[in-house]
């Protein structure tokens, strides 16, 4: 099999299954450089197992996912190394409440990739200052609003400087009034070419933001397609019913 | 009653001067209590050490269970769980005496080192109830916290070492401060090996004065201050790591 220079990641088969059910049933797609998928479908749908396969935080039960090339799941890979290059963003942020923002953000670069604390913090502030949060960098996690968490956790993964950005939902848990500031940071990320895989229930970000929609069933990957023939000319009789009920 | 009460005063005084002063007796209390505060200083520092580390593999056991990565590794740490529990069940289904007198008559019997019994005996129990307060503080930390450790690339001592341990640290520090004090409390045991700490010098005091009013009474009032004391003390580092919490 030839590993096209686009390619980051590729999976393969993904089994995951959960005693007699299976949340991930067969699932297989190639994810390039510069795209931003957005994976959508309803709760119980398999779609957040599969956004935590791809950086084996869930171990799938079978079937492989390779990153850069390299398959993950055979053991012998440093899945630690891998995981650097794939920076993850959970729904409901898990910032490290007894650090301070600034820490936070420089814990990973400098105990993972040697980074002198000076460095770290200033490209810390850099990221900070993009996102509108710089005041912030002495405050506990606890001082701050769910938008301004989930803003500080993108950072916090930003800082590892990673290949590819994995988002878990990562509106569901905001106040309505602060799903904006996230999707702006976002959707800023993409401009910048990041490649990213969401899992989000917002379906106008992934009209506007999205170059690829999954959806996913039943653990199986129904349909994929850009996101204006996705959303205007949705092929099978599921899909067709799932934007009918969210898109009212 | 005038001269009852002050008769009283002065049976009071007379005891007073009997059991301290004459004879220096009080030395057998302030010896005894550098004694009683080393012994539970050192065995504090091996029940932490060996409790942290019975705690760290208890929960990586339970955490890493249907992991199915890592093959001898996995059987390793079954094996460490395995003598973990062993010593948990033995050290916690045993009274503590019955523990020092082992070790004492026959684990060590060839040791004339009292104070190495004593701190092995103490840190060696104190180790198994640690071991079950750093577990729970373990297990009370969101598992979405261990999930971002290691998605950012940490590996699993790392996670524990920057991530849970500190935060685990500070939920369980009025638990493990609670330890301390039975612990300082329990070293008044150590008297059956011999060892002259606090509770023996009140006891060597009523041997020679036959008057057991004053020693017992005092040595009560040192160990309530102690544990006053270290009660504070706590309290103060409590409120020094709760600042990140507002």
């Amino acid at each position: 099999m030839t590993t096209n220079t686009q390619e980051i990641i590729r999976v393969e088969n993904l089994v995951k299954s959960f005693g007699s059910l299976n949340a991930l049933d067969g699932v297989s797609t190639t994810i390039n450089r510069g795209e931003v998928v957005v994976v959508v479908g309803p709760s119980g749908s398999g779609k957040s197992t599969f956004l935590r396969c791809l950086n084996l935080l869930e171990v799938p039960t079978s079937g492989q996912v390779f990153v850069e090339g390299v398959d993950i799941t055979d053991p012998k890979t440093d899945l630690n190394l891998h995981r650097q290059k794939m920076g993850m963003v959970f729904q409901l942020f898990n910032l490290f409440p007894h650090m301070t923002i600034l820490k936070n953000l420089t814990l990973g670069p400098t105990k993972l990739q040697k980074k002198s604390r000076e460095e770290a913090e200033e490209e810390a502030m850099r990221l900070l200052r993009r996102v509108g949060l710089d005041d912030r960098a002495n405050a506990y996690p606890s001082q701050l609003s769910g938008g301004q968490k989930q803003r500080i956790a993108i950072v916090r993964a930003l800082c590892m400087k990673p290949e590819v950005m994995l988002f878990d939902e990562p509106t569901s848990a905001l106040d309505p009034e602060m799903v904006g500031e996230v999707l702006e940071v976002m959707k800023d990320l993409a401009h910048d070419n990041m490649t990213m895989v969401v899992v989000t229930h917002e379906m106008g970000f992934a009209r506007e933001v999205g170059t690829r929609c999954l959806f996913m069933d039943h653990g199986k990957l129904v349909e994929q397609n850009t996101p204006a023939e996705f959303f205007d000319n949705p092929q099978s009789p599921r899909l067709q019913s799932f934007l009918s009920r969210v898109l009212k | 009653m005038f001269d009852q009460i002050s008769a009283w005063f002065a049976g009071l005084k007379a005891d007073f001067i009997l059991n301290f002063v004459a004879e220096n007796r009080w030395q057998y209390l302030t010896s005894g209590l550098g004694t009683t505060l080393s012994l539970t200083l050192l065995s504090t520092i091996l029940g932490i050490i060996l409790g942290v580390v019975v705690a760290i593999v208890r929960s990586s056991h339970d955490k890493l269970r249907d992991d199915n990565r890592g093959g001898i590794g996995r059987k390793i740490l079954g094996f460490f769980n395995a003598v973990c529990k062993v010593y948990l069940t033995v050290i916690r289904g045993t009274p503590v005496i019955v523990q020092l007198l082992i070790i004492y008559y026959v684990i060590l019997a060839s040791s004339n080192n009292k104070l190495l019994v004593g701190v092995i005996a103490f840190g060696v129990n104190s180790g198994a109830y640690v071991a079950e307060i750093v577990r729970s503080g373990i297990m009370s930390i969101d598992n979405g916290q261990f999930e971002a450790g290691r998605s950012l690339g940490f590996n699993y001592v790392q996670t524990m070492w920057y991530v849970i341990i500190p935060q685990a640290f500070k939920n369980v520090l009025p638990a493990l401060a609670n330890e301390f004090i039975v612990l300082l409390k329990e070293t008044s045991v150590c008297g059956y090996i011999a060892m002259q700490d606090i509770t023996k010098g009140a006891y060597i005091i009523i041997g020679r004065t036959y008057s057991p009013f004053m020693p017992l009474i005092a040595v009560a009032l040192i160990y309530l201050v102690l544990v006053m004391f270290f009660t504070w003390l706590v309290g103060k580092l409590e409120r020094r790591l709760r600042n990140s919490d507002h």
